[in-house]
């Protein structure tokens, strides 16, 4: 895992003390409201309904044991005793004060973390394929780059304040699990079919929110020493050329949109052309600097399959049944990645308690050479576990609730923070998501209903990704009160889908209703050994919206 | 800073506090944690006086985000009548256990 060198903790730092004489200079009225809210953007705090909230960010969704105990600190000291993990892979304390925030600020720099460009019109926190080198799939793991761009992104002088905030993710496999198309850029790691080299496809104009859009490809393979040029050029043009006057039309994908991909492409390989290269791609000590921070940890040599973890699993049928559900297959012979789900059945989805972060940074540093990863749909990664240590890590996790066996099943919600924290939201998330969680409780119903996600959302931003969720929920407000619409056939991976709306709004009480019609076709209709995402796009939506019209029309 | 567009009576006024960053209501006698406590404007010229208030303590970085809200009287006690703004003034509606619905017992 990366470690800050001299220059990342001097500019950690010299944010912190930066950041502290802002905030005493807001306390004692020298600097302005106006004047201090895009400051304290950029630092990622923001005011919520309750409270201000503080997002931090964790680059590329990776975590040291270390760090997560010091999250756990913070929660207890200085917030309510837990935290929320993000779909963007981020950590928000909902409970912070304004007058303690540079100190805890300090506490972060002295892990190596911080809240630098987690808001505000910048280049926001990389994300990255929570399996990221590990996974059976990969290519190559993409940690090295995101850590390239990461270093790039932070501070860059001409990117620091762009017309609307830019979102980048990386993948270096085969499979998408890092939702690449709904960023402003996307860069997954490929082979060029000709010479076999590693180099990258790069998308742009992606996202969610008001103006749902699929990242285009921007160039099918882009060497990869070229890639920090490319990169900028394709910064500078929309830097340049995107929209200012109007917040909502301000994003990188209006002006794919607005001018066509052809036209983009043909400024950005101009840009290109023209940009010294040399002075902005990474030098390649460097790069292999940053890589080797990577490296594979000490594995031993171990044997395929566990005798031991098949013999536990025969003894015990909730094991059997985590293991089905929350491991992914490893690249390395005998090794496992364990999720970790933020689901339990009527919880609230990502959040965790200072108590529980201690105990998955122990056993991070015991069972998983010391890390952790964070993916987007709001769970945790032990990504280096022995398929021998699974029975212990499961009993570990059980024991304070975080065994919960459900990781891609339709108990794996992912619901933004709504209308119970946070001051855009129309409608409220989090309690939609513990009525279905509820609702769908029963193992063998989740089992016999297979892969399927619901993805909640509480206002048109689209945090809670509704509009990738092969079930997605949005809600809004309608006269007063909380209206839900849901869609269908949404798919944030390789076979990216935007979901298509099953009719009018309904009210809170009636969704898992609605959500038990639309199951129930798919449970008729499905054929051997169909996905729901793949019933409907066999079926099409109209006997979902059919089946949806008789709850639709009841609420009516 | 006054409200933009005034709310129908009865009206309390709501900010938040600029060092704690919690949810404060105009009281009798300068900010209140307490819902309960918030000061109910029946009339114009009393959300005027209401407004004025913001407009100085806004001024003077106590609070920011100061605004007028619609309650209803409830045992004689002001609640918000949107949604938004009674989850403001209790808490996370998933959390009974944090915010003013846990410290204050409502």
């Amino acid at each position: 895992m990366y470690r800050y060198d001299e220059f990342d903790e001097r500019l950690v730092r010299e944010r912190v003390a930066q950041f502290a004489s802002q905030v005493a200079r807001r306390i004692d009225g020298s600097l302005t409201d106006a004047e201090f809210l895009p400051l304290r953007l950029k630092n990622g705090l923001y005011l919520q309904l309750h409270s201000y909230m503080l997002r931090i960010a964790i680059p590329y969704g990776t975590l040291h044991a270390r760090q997560l105990r010091q999250l756990a600190r913070i929660a207890d000291e200085y917030d309510r005793g837990y935290g929320h993990f993000t779909t963007r892979t981020n950590l928000q304390f909902n409970w912070s004060k304004l007058k303690d925030v540079p100190t805890v600020l300090g506490l972060l720099a002295d892990v190596e973390m911080h809240c630098i460009q987690t808001s505000g019109n910048c280049i926001r926190n990389v994300t990255a394929d929570q399996f990221a080198g590990v996974a059976y799939d990969e290519i190559e793991d993409p940690r090295p780059i995101a850590e390239l761009i990461r270093q790039w992104s932070t501070l860059h002088p001409e990117f620091e304040w762009l017309g609307r905030k830019f979102k980048i993710a990386v993948s270096g496999a085969t499979h998408d699990r890092a939702v690449v198309k709904s960023h402003d850029l996307g860069v997954r790691i490929v082979r060029d079919a000709k010479s076999g080299a590693a180099g990258y496809e790069i998308l742009v104009g992606g996202g969610l929110g008001r103006t749902p859009l699929a990242a285009q490809v921007l160039r099918e393979f882009l060497p990869r020493e070229d890639l920090l040029a490319y990169l900028e050029a394709t910064l500078r043009v929309y830097n340049l050329d995107g929209r200012r006057d109007n917040k909502y039309k301000a994003r990188i994908k209006i002006l794919v949109h607005e001018i066509g991909i052809e036209a983009f492409r043909a400024l950005v390989e101009e840009e290109f052309a023209r940009i010294d290269k040399a002075r902005v791609n990474a030098d390649p000590q460097e790069q292999a600097r940053i890589a080797a921070y990577f490296a594979p940890p000490a594995y031993q040599d171990l044997p395929e399959v566990s005798r031991k973890l098949e013999e536990a699993q025969i003894r015990d049928p909730e094991l059997a049944r985590f293991v089905e559900h929350n491991l992914f297959r490893h690249k390395r012979r005998g090794y496992t990645a364990v999720t970790i789900s933020l689901k339990p059945i009527g919880g609230t989805p990502g959040d965790m308690s200072s108590e529980q972060m201690r105990v998955v940074a122990d056993l991070a540093e015991k069972y998983s050479f010391d890390e952790l990863r964070v993916t987007h749909a709001q769970n945790l990664v032990l990504p280096y576990v022995r398929l021998d240590d699974v029975a212990e890590v499961y009993a570990a996790l059980k024991a304070h609730d975080l065994a919960t066996a459900n990781v891609g099943q339709i108990t794996d919600i992912i619901a933004c923070p709504g209308l119970d924290y946070c001051s855009l939201a129309t409608a409220r998330s989090i309690p939609i998501a513990q009525a279905l969680s509820k609702h769908f409780a029963d193992p063998e119903k989740q089992k016999e209903i297979g892969e399927v996600s619901i993805k909640i959302s509480g206002c048109i931003n689209a945090c809670g990704h509704h509009h990738v969720g092969n079930i997605g929920i949005l809600g809004l407000e309608k006269k007063g009160v909380e209206s839900y619409q849901i869609t269908i056939g949404g798919d944030p991976s390789e076979t990216y889908a935007l979901g298509e709306l099953l009719g009018p709004g309904l009210p809170a009480e009636y969704v898992p209703e609605a959500i038990d019609k639309v199951i129930a076709v798919y449970l008729a209709e499905r054929q051997q050994g169909e996905t729901f995402i793949e019933a409907y796009r066999r079926l099409g939506l109209d006997p979902f919206k059919a089946a949806f019209k008789e709850i639709a029309d009841v609420v009516a | 800073m006054a409200a933009v567009k005034r709310p129908p009576f009865p009206v309390i006024l709501v900010a938040n506090d600029l060092l704690e960053g919690e949810v404060v209501f105009a009281s009798e006698d300068g900010w209140s944690r307490d819902p309960r406590h918030a000061k109910v404007a029946l009339d114009e010229a009393a959300a005027q006086a209401l407004e004025t208030f913001a407009a100085r303590e806004f001024l003077h970085a106590k609070v920011v985000g100061a605004a007028l809200v619609d309650v209803e009287l409830r045992d004689g006690a002001p609640v918000p009548r949107h949604i938004r703004e009674a989850i403001r003034a209790s808490g996370p509606s998933t959390r009974p256990d944090l915010g003013k619905q846990a410290d204050f017992q409502i």
